[in-house]
């Protein structure tokens, strides 16, 4: 079992698994996906670089500066987080490792899709957590929203509950080799009166649905939030000055608890988040 | 009072003849984001002490229930007043949000 579980090889992952690494603290970080850091051509305004320096360089120095230092990581998918006492899983597309405490510091991923209807109809027809709320549709048809194994492993959850699962891509040509129906049209909305009860396409066409389970690309850090019950103001994760959570033992840096989308801001989040998380392990 | 266990059976008189609001959490033992909401409502229920009926819906076993008020995302936080459905939360939601709902 490690210490510490990082989620997210960011500035904000990266500089919490230094602080935590050099307080002590067996520490894993596990990455996947292109960070908004790599997207960065050049960055001018952060400390110390005078002729600025491109997002990729900065990027890729991090996770050499924490492999530098005995910390191990590995790029694999993450797909859920899951707390039992004071233990908590982290399920892969590979593995499952346990740990104290959790870091999760993944970026800003918005898991709400901008289509028509998902705002009108959360809580109505629409989840972001099959199991949570896959036992609510028995014996129904529903579509899961998504394009990758994010959105695979929420159809294989719901598999075994509800009558058909049917995936949605939104447009995204992927190769079927799911168990599963997939649909590759662009979504125009997603109707209903009370409660969903269709998804109508761009072409016109449409298909009847109860409920739509919203799982895009990979599972971001909003996405696990919302799983394990983090408290959320919006897509960004609440967190107490020593970047806690509501939840005993994990913690949150950088874009994804919102605010300035800054280099800057998530190294020094991701150091209070390293120190606190460090100094919780040492106390349970 | 503490916090009641409400069922189809007591629904009626515990929840909707109540004289005073009713905050209601419908939860299932197999919901991780629920684990985390019921000790939130515990500490509610002690905080505001007699001024409001606090109970937790199991909605595995009522679901009669669940369906009535078309619960479709758990936990769900429900806050009746007079008898009436005053406000629905949906997800797991901050203590200070809920006190002031059912002010």
């Amino acid at each position: 079992m490690f210490d510490i579980i990082i989620i997210g090889a960011g500035p904000a992952g990266i500089s919490a698994g230094l602080y935590a690494k050099r307080a002590g603290a067996n520490v894993l970080i596990l990455y996947y996906g292109q960070s908004n850091l790599q997207r960065a051509s050049k960055i001018d305004n952060y400390y110390g670089f005078e002729n600025g320096i491109d997002g990729e360089t900065l990027y890729k120095s991090g996770i050499n500066q924490a492999e530098n230092l005995g910390i191990e990581i590995y790029e694999e998918e993450v797909l859920n987080i899951t707390k039992k006492d004071t233990e908590f899983a982290i399920e892969t597309t590979e593995n499952r490792y346990t740990s104290k405490a959790v870091i999760i510091a993944t970026g800003n991923k918005k898991s709400r899709p901008n289509i028509d209807g998902v705002l009108e109809f959360e809580g109505k027809g629409i989840s972001y957590c099959a199991i949570c709320d896959g036992f609510f549709y028995r014996n129904k048809n529903v579509v899961v929203i998504g394009n990758g194994k994010f959105a695979l492993s929420e159809a294989n959850n719901l598999k075994n509950i509800v009558n058909k699962v049917t995936i949605l891509t939104n447009g995204d040509h992927i190769e079927n080799n799911f168990d599963f129906d997939v649909i590759d049209k662009k979504i125009k909305a997603i109707c209903g009166e009370q409660k969903v009860n269709s998804i109508e396409f761009a072409d016109g066409t449409s298909i009847d649905t109860s409920g739509v389970f919203i799982a895009l690309g990979e599972a971001g850090g909003s996405d696990f939030a919302k799983k394990i019950g983090v408290l959320l103001n919006g897509d960004n994760i609440v967190v107490d000055d020593n970047m806690k959570t509501n939840i005993d033992g994990l913690y949150a840096c950088g874009n994804s608890t919102g605010g300035l989308l800054q280099v800057c801001k998530a190294v020094y989040e991701g150091a209070k988040a390293g120190l606190a998380c460090a100094s919780y392990t040492k106390n349970i | 009072m503490g916090v009641l266990k409400i069922t189809e059976d007591n629904f009626e008189s515990e929840v909707l003849q109540s004289q005073k609001p009713v905050i209601i959490d419908f939860y299932a033992e197999w919901c991780g984001p629920c684990k985390m909401m019921s000790p939130v409502i515990d500490s509610i229920a002690e905080e505001l002490g007699e001024a409001v009926k606090v109970g937790k819906v199991n909605s595995d076993e009522n679901i009669e229930l669940a369906e009535k008020y078309s619960i479709m995302s758990i936990p769900t936080i429900m806050i009746f007043k007079n008898g009436n459905l005053d406000k629905t939360f949906v997800g797991v939601t901050d203590k200070s949000t809920i006190i002031e709902a059912v002010k």
